[in-house]
């Protein structure tokens, strides 16, 4: 009996991640300044981000898979997770709950996402979504003496126990068809037998929508979305509308395009109701909300709705524009948070719309960032939103759903509506209360850099679309 | 390549003067907020640097070719095909200049009414300007269609934040009015650029003819982006607001400049890209055009608020040069150009007009005043000329516009010539009405104790007074840029139509 350990090469990021999420783990009961323990997980995960870029290989057979695809969305949860950091520092002093934890569940939240993205294995992949979830689920209510922070944490989690279920569901008539849980195994017997038109078949594709539904937060599998994103920590909500939903469209995009690539047909015709009912219902009910971090996390689910057009478009090309998206959309979101995040202080929740009145009087360079923000998740140019609005319209337009496109561009036009009026807030009335805003070395950085991504990404795009596309090779 | 002359200058003039007011702005930025007389002249110097920079454009200008001059071609983003591709031709340079005159009026005129957010509306005065001119040198759509949306930006911000009391209201009917049109042309721009090979480039994409039906849905979707920027009647309704609430400055911009761009846009890429559906839609867009003219004239009459009687009249004036355009012959189109030329100086004078009694007397109902001959004389025969020239009275440029419109309407369709015509009619009835009201009958006592132009005011008026004799008197010295490029445009439109042309070349001579 020898045991021999697999290629361990491969997984490099994956196993530096958790040695860092321990650490910091560790070291929160010696440091008692937690400013420290931040920088430390950023400079870790900076670390760690130098050895993403590895040659690709594949381990534990085929179970885990490392390769440009999943390094691609590693570097959003990357900067994702960097961001989240930066602009946590000072907020969970504000909202006192400043305890070490909150860093390690980041990264051991963030492991998670990176073993989903590079899952070979529907039970890798299950095990990546349940790392992350149960980490963002204690992420969400933070504030334990905030009962809409305890609420959120409590409906993510039942909601979210509910679609790892369906998941699971899934997962075990997809092995009782094809008796394996390999993803490329299961693409190769699919198409070997003819099991396209199966009814148990579809039955799993449609329990994988609805799991994977969930996480992105796609109507009508969004309810979890607007209470969770208003109640949960401001800066746990930036990290979870990029991070999990990145994570969510990594693993749709390897399960649709690789296992159930011979049923394109079929997903593509549920995808396609689907992406347009949650374009719908982000953009529609996004108008009413008072709510900033309620209005955007209905943003956040129209957003999940347009780059579904680039899933359906089911090809490289397509993929391409969902990833480009997200990496744009990871920084123009969290940017966006940044500024809310700098309106909360002592005794201020900061969070309801019409705090931004005036705005612009007494803080003019915080108004001009969030225009900026606001601008680009509407998807104008100069933009970086616009680039990926752009990529995702052309993929799915090149793909023959030009009329799918243009009811995309109709919600599109609607969404500027919601996202306007922060900006009117701001610049076009007069301020009622005296904002103060709590600044910090981090919001400072972090607002920098989403800012300048914004806008040199709208200019110069040509980096990152390369990007996109050398690591869709070979996919 | 034979298309284009690359820029013979020893400067890239076209990029310069698309970036000098992006210039301008930075340096605005990086002032400080309390140097609001810096922050002035620091946009007052950049406008008029611009438009300096930007008269080669004229003097160097080869008439004898339809090709584009000035041309810079560098690659941008690779991956799509897209270059980053300037050029200008008869058509559009004239519309250069006129954006660049534009940014020194506006700069001056609102040099004492804009006095909250100093340093925030220069910036967008600067930066409209720099993407309006933008939007006519583009000749690569993803360049066109990022000036043409990013400008939406600040002019949104002029209008919402410097406006009158309904301004909110107004600005965000603007933004939405103009995105819907502008991103259905965005899927069309799309479709036509896998269609084409992937490419964004506007002369390839000129070089190629697409299916009928194709042509006909991709006309519709510019005639989306364009109608509403025209506006072209339905689609008018966010003009009236827009024009009346703005600032001063803003209602010049939109009237002056940015709602030519839609009818820039039908003579740069409806026209060429889709010639067939064009001449199909003819009936369809002469119709629109000529309800315009005459709905717009008649709501006129109805007015009591000054700047959205000269608004309304906009959508009256700009319904004859859709009417020109698409009387598809060479004297509807340049004429169609010219009155666009004359349309952003007319109204564009009479909402600088409006703007300096309004900063006087802060009202813009026509029944507050009355008598102001007596009180401002200078300003009233200033208001005179454009009036006159607003009319279309021979000696003005106005004159020369309608009448070449007409001459090309009555070909292209009698009726809709005769029909336009009355639209003439009414417009002289409600701007001679206009100026009755405001500057004759009893002095309302509101206004006594006005004070005349001063030095600033005046020097804004007098660059458009000469403009307007200018073109009433001598057209060819405008005209003469466009022959070749409209000629060039007829006969990618009428593709052995020629003689057609030459004909209406006949006729044209005759008539000078």
């Amino acid at each position: 009996m020898n045991f021999q350990l697999p290629d361990l090469s491969p997984m490099i990021p994956e196993l530096l991640m958790t040695a860092l999420a321990l650490i910091v783990l560790l070291i929160d009961l010696l440091i008692k300044k937690k400013e420290v323990i931040a920088l430390i997980s950023m400079a870790g995960v900076a670390f760690v981000g130098l050895t993403l870029f590895g040659p690709p290989g594949v381990t534990f057979g085929t179970m885990f898979i490392s390769d440009g695809y999943s390094t691609f969305f590693k570097l959003i949860f990357f900067i994702n997770v960097i961001l989240s950091v930066l602009i946590s520092i000072k907020y969970i002093a504000v909202e006192r709950v400043n305890y070490g934890e909150f860093y390690s569940l980041i990264l051991f939240s963030t492991i998670g996402m990176m073993i989903m993205a590079s899952a070979g294995d529907l039970i890798v992949l299950y095990l990546g979504l349940e790392l992350m979830a149960l980490s963002t689920y204690v992420l969400a209510g933070f504030i334990r003496h905030d009962i809409k922070s305890n609420e959120a944490a409590l409906k993510y989690f039942l909601l979210g126990a509910f679609s790892s279920a369906f998941l699971l569901y899934g997962i075990s008539i997809i092995y009782g068809l094809t008796g394996t849980t390999d993803i490329k195994a299961i693409a190769l017997f699919i198409s070997e037998k003819g099991l396209a038109g199966n009814l148990s078949l579809l039955l799993s594709v449609m329990f994988f929508i609805v799991a994977f539904g969930f996480k992105i937060a796609a109507a009508p599998f969004h309810m979890w979305a607007p209470d969770v994103y208003e109640g949960a920590p401001t800066s746990i909500t930036a990290f979870m509308s990029v991070g999990p939903k990145a994570a969510g469209f990594a693993v749709l995009g390897r399960v649709f395009m690789v296992a159930f690539a011979s049923v394109k047909v079929e997903w593509a015709v549920i995808l396609i109701p689907l992406s347009i009912l949650t374009m719908a219902v982000g953009n529609i009910v996004a108008l009413s909300q008072t709510n900033i971090k309620r209005m955007l996390a209905y943003s956040s689910i129209a957003h999940a709705g347009y780059a579904l057009l680039g899933i359906i478009a089911a090809n490289n090309e397509g993929l391409a524009s969902v990833m480009n998206y997200l990496m744009i959309y990871a920084f123009m979101n969290i940017g966006a948070f940044a500024v809310i995040i700098m309106l909360r202080s002592e005794g201020f929740k900061g969070d309801s719309i019409y705090d931004y009145e005036g705005l612009s009087k007494a803080h003019p360079l915080a108004a001009a960032l969030m225009l900026i923000f606001m601008f680009s998740l509407t998807g104008i140019p100069p933009t970086a939103g616009f680039i990926g609005k752009l990529y995702i319209f052309m993929s799915a337009i090149n793909a023959g759903y030009t009329w799918l496109v243009v009811v995309a561009v109709i919600f599109s036009a609607i969404s500027a509506y919601f996202y306007l009026r922060i900006v009117m807030y701001m610049y076009m009335k007069e301020p009622k209360v005296a904002v103060s805003l709590t600044t910090s070395p981090g919001t400072d950085v972090a607002l920098g850099i989403t800012a300048i991504a914004v806008i040199l990404i709208g200019v110069l795009p040509s980096f990152l679309l390369e990007l996109a596309r050398t690591a869709i090779k070979g996919f | 390549m034979d298309q284009i002359i690359m820029n013979q200058l020893s400067y890239p003039i076209l990029s310069t003067v698309i970036f000098l007011p992006v210039f301008g702005a930075l340096l605005i930025l990086l002032s400080r907020r309390s140097w609001e007389l810096l922050t002035k002249w620091i946009a007052l110097a950049t406008s008029i640097a611009t438009f300096l920079l930007s008269i080669p454009l004229l003097t160097e200008f080869n008439k004898s070719t339809h090709k584009m001059q000035f041309a810079e071609k560098h690659s941008w983003i690779t991956n799509w095909n897209i270059n980053y591709f300037l050029g200008v031709d008869g058509i559009s340079v004239l519309f250069i200049l006129l954006s660049t005159l534009t940014a020194i009026l506006c700069v001056l005129i609102s040099w004492e009414a804009i006095t909250k957010k100093v340093k925030e509306f220069y910036i967008s005065i600067l930066l409209t300007t720099s993407f309006m001119i933008g939007v006519f040198c583009s000749l690569d759509f993803f360049l066109f269609y990022l000036f043409w949306e990013a400008m939406l930006i600040p002019m949104f911000l002029i209008i919402g934040v410097w406006g009158g009391p309904n301004r909110i209201y107004a600005a965000i009917k603007f933004f939405l009015y103009t995105l819907v049109g502008s991103l259905l042309m965005l899927v069309g721009i799309i479709v036509l650029y896998f269609y084409a090979g992937k490419t964004f480039n506007i002369l390839e994409l000129m070089t190629k003819s697409y299916p009928y039906t194709m042509q006909v849905w991709l006309f519709w979707a510019f005639f989306a982006a364009f109608a509403v920027k025209v506006p072209m009647w339905p689609l008018h309704t966010w003009l009236p607001d827009a024009h009346t609430e703005a600032p001063t400055a803003g209602s010049v911009i939109l009237a002056a400049v940015l709602i030519k761009m839609g009818a820039y846009g039908f003579l740069r890429f409806s026209l060429p890209l889709f010639p067939e559906a064009s001449k199909a839609m003819v009936p369809a867009m002469l119709t629109l055009s000529v309800i315009g003219i005459i709905y717009g004239a008649v709501i006129c009459l109805a007015q009591t608020d000054l700047k959205r009687l000269i608004a309304y009249s906009s959508v009256s004036h700009m319904g004859f040069v859709t009417l020109g355009i698409f009387a598809l012959n060479s004297q509807g189109l340049e004429g169609g150009i010219l009155q666009m030329l004359n349309h952003g100086i007319i109204t564009g004078a009479l909402f600088l007009s409006v703007g300096i009694v309004y900063d006087r007397t802060h009202t813009r109902k026509i029944a507050d005043y009355g008598g102001l001959a007596t009180v401002m004389p200078i300003y009233a025969a200033f208001f005179m000329v454009f009036t006159l020239a607003s009319v279309g009275l021979p000696g003005t440029n106005g004159f020369i516009g309608e009448f070449l419109i007409l001459l090309g309407g009555f070909t292209a369709n009698k009726w809709a010539g005769v029909l336009a015509c009355t639209g003439i009619i009414i417009g002289a009835g409600y701007m001679l009405w206009l100026y009755q009201k405001i500057f004759f009958v009893s002095v309302n006592p509101k206004i006594v104790g006005l004070p005349d132009m001063d030095i600033r005011e005046t020097i804004t008026l007098v660059p458009l007074i000469l403009l307007v004799f200018w073109i009433g008197i001598y057209p060819n010295s405008f005209l003469s840029f466009m022959h070749v490029s409209v000629q060039h445009l007829m006969e990618r439109v009428n593709m052995g139509g020629v003689q057609e042309a030459n004909i209406a070349k006949t006729i044209m001579e005759v008539v000078r």
